[in-house]
């Protein structure tokens, strides 16, 4: 690990690697998932899927099933009338189990509770349901075509405060939804350029594969409804169930135990009102633990057909981007507006560009619904944009890393108007990539390096709360609501409480994700954690100590003078640790001090976006050109992060994004045939990255202190992904000299392109 | 009524006598039926090695092994490798190394990973490389994994990360 830092030297533990929290747990088996669990009197569901990616559904005849011995309940539709049925982050247009017509193959139609899964799956065999097929359409072509079948008859909700408020511009019936990003007078960049480079770009319908799939376990009893699910939102989770099942928040208690992988695909409500629609009419707890199979089918990344150009002048500045990006969003919205609206910003790159001109719009499509996955919309765009700085700077003489410095953004500078200054100081970062890269040496012959460089709107929206509770003993318990998902939250937020209450590390304990136990934050993703839950701690510390700096000098100093002093307090020269004030103040019979965090949009969380998300990748790679092969000799990554609480577990998170970027770019993608069938919805022939696909990595932490969030620091673990699809199609390029414009780059993409290459290699473009 | 077979299945070095179908895998019988739910089911065909245990010692894949075909032999779970309140070689290198974020694919690695040391003790980075290709993780990009093994076996790599996987 390579560490570049200017920063202050933060309070201990902080800056440390100490082991994770969650350590022991895990090495042993002890660690309980949510498959893990049952709960007394459990019972078991299997879901009948619809075999047609699109078809109304004409009849539904569960009598058989009912009738098998052990069946409690089959569920449809037409069982749930009392249920709002449609749910959906953005767009409440998701019916949480097909309501007359099916809009993707594997689409959940009738439900099975039995009193154990074999019992279950059985039934679903005894299920019939009669179908009416419709035409169909897997591509944003297709599916924007005059005379294509349309997916949503039905006007669906746009719901209030979920971070899409944008009017939809529908031109088609089959957009979900649509956004724009502009500024300056995108002609006249145009018009002016010295050169435009201009290409058609595909990035793939790709899977998240979290290794414990899908999972949830629903539980009526006193008036209310627990839940426990593998997922990383609890409290949007609790609130799509509210909403389903016409309940306070209050009723609702949604509990995440340890999450196995989430990378944005257990963002938002997924089996949690289907699991709990079951419950209800089985009278039942009910488990429904998905295979993977299942899961590819329940959510899935935004596949992207990019339309770009890029105008620059002589001396390889920017003058104007135009984009235009299709989204294959499949058959619900779920969380694709959003991941729309941050592709249109993300596609500028973190460069300084006087006119942009940018239209997203998310398609519907009769295919599995795609929502969010690590990257969010970055990736998509970045292969794009990141491409034609390359193309630019080979056609203009200039050297590619040379033409990224002449372009990004400065520290303190805004990517587009209102928008935060830049937290990150660029031009170093690439300049560490390079050093690592050796870039000013040539490369080996038949080797290409690259470096690509994103940066992304994230933080999401910063509203978070946190309660610091001190007890009698001095020691803390810290309640968040955010999950850990194995990013190690649950051992960098107790290194931020144990330094903000000048604690050893073993007198923190933390609770998170319970709804009714834990304190509210809004979700666990956008790289948001260690910033924004890291400032509600803080913010909840601060407010315990001045509780106890009062108590003190009330029970102890008898209204007179305290000096603060580290883990304590002074009264006439005498050390009190906060144990000691909380026994005085409570007069000896216990008590605690509950110190309160809340983060809004104010203050130092005005400007948008809570911070910057910095991608920085090198690659270099080699292609065996008898096979088309391409072979990723180094990788090298920059992770911009302000400060690393934990540099271990922040290095951990570089190498597994980038690692993640680099499936994706050499194998990873879900094909659909034209007729709607998933070719490859299995681990067998969807290729996720092995342990020999791993290349020499070099992961160097920059750490300048200059994110919003305690000590400097600022979001990681997504950036990694965002540029590697690019870096290693640019470095193909200076290895072969063939442009790759569809991801991901297997062997018969770079053998067919190989064979088209001109013997020149120019002309590219 | 279902056909049912009965067993005895030793399983970290206790006897349990059990009533199973014989469709029923032995990942099914130790998670649902001895409650031993270290083992984690995934792909559930035998592609991403989160089910490893140990059969007389050989690294076998849980979700396709018939619980019948273990009668007979000793089974070893993740939970069968902790010894009372101490942590072992490989236990503790995973902790330093940080070779796991979610520790979904954590129990099956470390089966991978003693199967592998008690074949060949002292194995180069290659070797360690081959021994947990069955076994997918996609929290971590497997290079703190492999520094983690080759620590165990005390052969610290001093480039470590740096390394990655060749
Ligand atoms: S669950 Fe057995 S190998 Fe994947
Ligand atoms: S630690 Fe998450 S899959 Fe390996």
């Amino acid at each position: 690990m390579r560490r570049v830092t200017t920063r202050a030297t933060p309070p201990s533990p902080i800056g440390e690697s100490v082991p994770r929290r969650d350590g022991i747990a895990k090495v042993t088996g002890a660690a309980r998932f949510t498959s893990d669990l049952s709960v007394p009197g459990m019972a078991w569901a299997k879901i009948l899927r619809s075999p047609y990616p699109h078809a109304r559904i004409s009849s539904i005849d569960t009598a058989a099933a009912l009738a098998l011995p052990g069946v409690i309940a089959a569920v449809s539709a037409a069982d749930l009338a009392d249920v709002e049925l449609y749910y959906g982050h953005a767009l409440a247009d998701h019916p949480l189990i097909a309501h007359g017509v099916v809009r993707y193959g594997g689409e959940p139609v009738v439900g099975i509770v039995a009193e154990d899964p074999a019992t279950a799956e059985e039934a679903l065999a005894l299920v019939s349901v009669e179908y009416d097929p419709l035409p169909v359409v897997t591509t944003v072509e297709a599916a924007l075509a005059p005379g294509a079948p349309i997916l949503h008859e039905r006007e669906a909700e746009q719901r209030p405060q979920r971070g899409f408020e944008e009017a939809i511009e529908r031109d088609h019936p089959n957009v979900c939804s649509s956004s724009t990003q502009r500024w300056g007078d995108i002609d006249a960049a145009f018009a002016g350029a010295d050169l435009v480079v201009e290409g058609d770009f595909r990035y793939p319908i790709s899977y998240a594969y979290a290794m414990e799939p899908y999972t949830a376990i629903a539980h009526w009893s006193d008036g209310g409804l627990t839940v426990w699910s593998s997922c990383q939102h609890p409290f949007m989770v609790r609130d799509d169930l509210a909403r389903c099942f016409h309940l306070p928040l209050s009723a609702v208690r949604v509990i995440v135990p340890y999450v196995g992988g989430g990378y944005g695909s257990k963002s938002y409500t997924k089996i949690e009102p289907l699991t709990a629609a079951l419950a209800l009419r089985a009278d039942r707890p009910v488990k429904l633990a998905l295979s993977i199979e299942e899961s590819i089918l329940t959510t899935r990344g935004d596949g992207a057909v990019v339309h770009i150009a890029s105008a620059f002048d002589g001396d390889g500045r920017l003058r104007g981007r135009r984009a235009e990006i299709l989204l294959n969003t499949g058959a619900y919205a779920e969380n694709s507006p959003l991941v729309g609206r941050k592709a249109a910003n993300r596609i500028c790159g973190p460069y300084r560009i006087p006119a942009v001109d940018v239209t997203c719009r998310a398609i519907y499509t009769n295919t599995s619904p795609a929502s969010s996955f690590r990257g969010f919309g970055a990736p998509q765009g970045i292969f794009a944009g990141e491409s034609q700085m390359d193309e630019a700077a080979e056609r203009l003489g200039i050297d590619p890393l040379e033409i990224r410095r002449r372009n990004v953004v400065r520290p303190g500078e805004a990517l587009w108007s209102k928008a935060r200054g830049m937290d990150a100081d660029l031009d170093a970062d690439l300049l560490l990539a390079a050093d690592a890269l050796a870039w000013d040496t040539p490369a080996r012959p038949g080797r290409g390096r690259a470096i690509c460089i994103s940066a992304s709107d994230a933080g999401s929206e910063p509203v978070t709360t946190s309660l610091l509770r001190v007890h009698a003993d001095g020691s803390v318990t810290v309640t968040v609501g955010s999950t850990e998902i194995g990013q190690g939250s649950s051992t960098v937020l107790a290194q931020i409480a144990a330094a903000e209450m000048d604690l050893p590390l073993d007198r923190v304990h933390l609770l998170q994700s319970d709804t009714t136990a834990a304190s509210y934050d809004r979700s666990t993703g956008a790289s948001r954690t260690t910033t924004l839950v890291g400032l509600a701690i803080q913010a909840a510390a601060r407010d315990a100590r001045s509780q106890l700096l009062e108590w003190a000098r009330d029970a102890l100093a008898g209204g007179g003078t305290v000096e603060p002093a580290k883990g304590g307090v002074l009264v006439a020269g005498v050390h009190h640790d906060w144990g000691a004030i909380v026994r005085a103040w409570f007069a000896g019979a216990g008590g605690e001090v509950v110190g309160r965090g809340y983060l809004r949009r104010a203050g130092s969380m005005t400007a948008m976006p809570p911070f910057w998300e910095i991608g920085c990748v090198g690659a270099e790679v080699s292609v065996d050109e008898e096979t088309g092969q391409i072979r990723v000799e180094r990788l090298v990554t920059v992770g911009d992060v302000g400060c690393a609480i934990n540099p271990q577990l922040v290095e951990s998170q570089d190498v597994g994004a980038a690692i993640m970027g680099l499936g994706i770019a050499l194998s990873e993608e879900l094909v659909y045939t034209p007729e709607g069938s998933l070719l490859n919805g299995n681990l067998v022939e969807y290729r996720v990255p092995r342990a020999s696909d791993i290349p020499p990595f070099t992961a160097i932490l920059a750490e300048r202190g200059d994110g919003v969030g305690v000590y400097g620091a600022k979001g990681g673990g997504e950036g990694a992904l965002n540029p590697v699809a690019a870096a290693v199609a640019n470095a193909v390029r200076r290895a072969t000299g063939i442009r790759l414009h569809e991801a991901p780059f297997t062997p018969e993409r770079v053998w067919r392109a190989l064979r088209e290459r001109d013997p020149g290699r120019e002309g590219d473009g | 009524m279902r056909e049912t077979v009965e067993l005895s299945l030793v399983v970290n070095g206790r006897a349990h006598p059990i009533r199973v179908e014989p469709r029923e895998t032995l990942a099914d019988v130790l998670r649902e039926r001895l409650g031993l739910t270290g083992l984690k089911i995934s792909c559930d065909v035998q592609v991403c090695g989160a089910c490893t245990v140990l059969v007389d010692g050989l690294a076998i894949s849980a979700c396709t092994y018939l619980a019948a075909d273990a009668e007979g032999h000793e089974v070893t779970t993740v939970e069968g490798l902790a010894r009372a309140g101490q942590l072992s070689p490989l236990q503790q290198s995973f902790i330093d190394a940080a070779a796991f974020q979610c520790g979904f694919c954590t129990p099956g690695m470390r089966m991978a990973a003693t199967a592998l040391l008690a074949e060949n003790p002292a194995p180069t980075r290659a070797q360690v490389v081959a021994g947990i290709e069955g076994n997918i993780c996609r929290c971590t990009g497997y290079v703190p994994i492999i520094d983690a093994i080759l620590e165990a076996a005390g052969a610290v790599d001093a480039a470590g990360v740096s390394e990655g996987a060749r």
